[in-house]
């Protein structure tokens, strides 16, 4: 029988290559006083305080505020930033629209680029072989496989973010959230509604 | 600096093997597109990651290219299209439509 008070296995494994890699390269750096461990934990920090929630109040602003969507469409970088939205790293963004004429998908195929101060780091799925493959050979296949089927006669554009550019996408605003206040239109809008893998939550 | 390409005109992605950082993906050399919007220049990613911080900026581009063209087992709507950020150095003019 399973003694239900024995200790929660907690260790990991032993370190695989890059696991030892990291760990070594980080190392050097702080011996060689070119980074301190303080500015290590501080990127940690900034990094964990990003998430979807922000990217969500940029789309529950814009479909509240057309304006908002114009300006967000014409120039996402000077957007945000006028937003106070720490981009920490000088990120440069492009926000697509989804339309009844037009589904827009996400992938990076040679790594994991996203935007991170929008979105917070990238979902392991985001990351692996398969996605980023076939996203950009068989999107409607891959859609489909997150419950998204896109209509034959809606055009795909499949944006592969191989440089410095980021994509934030903006999901069609659902039906019967007529006068609804920004923050609960920013309930509606999920991470992968901002990747172009499926669409916003419905009331 | 000026742009070489303008928005709507045709362009091959150059056919090349290239070592090192190169954000031209594999699956895309060789095919023709067109250009879909001019972005800022950016520093070479292809010298930056060797350490070459300074100095060398590089025109970047979106280029749309038809799904159609480039996989010809492709299924869906025939409109349907990819589109990626290439350097200028990656691009020649075209002058036939993609395929």
């Amino acid at each position: 029988m399973t003694d239900v008070h024995a200790a929660v296995e907690t260790a990991d494994g032993p370190p695989d290559y890059f696991e030892v890699l990291v760990a070594a390269l980080r190392e050097l750096l702080v011996a060689k006083g070119l980074i301190g461990a303080d500015e290590v934990r501080a990127m940690v920090e900034t990094l964990d305080a990003h998430g979807p929630t922000i990217g969500a109040g940029l789309v529950a602003r814009a479909w509240a505020d057309p304006d908002f969507t114009a300006r967000l469409l014409d120039d996402a970088t000077a957007v945000v930033e006028q937003s106070g939205i720490d981009n920490y790293d000088d990120t440069r963004f492009i926000v697509l629209e989804q339309t009844p004429q037009v589904h827009n998908l996400v992938v990076c195929t040679l790594c994991s680029c996203y935007p991170r101060p929008l979105l917070g780091l990238p979902p392991d799925r985001y990351k692996s072989r398969p996605y980023r493959s076939r996203a950009v050979r068989e999107p409607r296949a891959v859609l489909a496989e997150f419950g998204t089927r896109v209509p034959e006669d809606v055009r795909i554009r499949v944006h592969d973010s191989t440089a410095n550019m980021r994509y934030l996408v903006m999901p069609m605003r659902p039906a019967g959230t007529e006068g609804w206040s920004e923050q609960q239109l920013a309930d509606l809008v999920t991470r992968d509604s901002m990747i172009g893998v499926s669409t916003a939550r419905r009331p | 600096m000026t742009a070489r390409f303008g928005v709507g005109e045709r362009v091959r992605i150059a056919t090349r093997d290239a070592p090192g950082h190169v954000r031209t993906p594999v699956y895309v050399r060789g095919h023709v597109g067109v250009v879909e919007r001019v972005l800022p220049v950016f520093l070479d990613p292809e010298q930056e990651a060797y350490g070459v911080n300074s100095g060398v900026g590089i025109r970047l581009y979106r280029v749309r290219i038809p799904q159609a063209t480039l996989w010809p087992d492709y299924r869906g709507n025939a409109d349907d299209v990819l589109e990626l950020e290439v350097y200028e150095h990656w691009l020649e003019p075209a002058e036939e439509d993609p395929r």
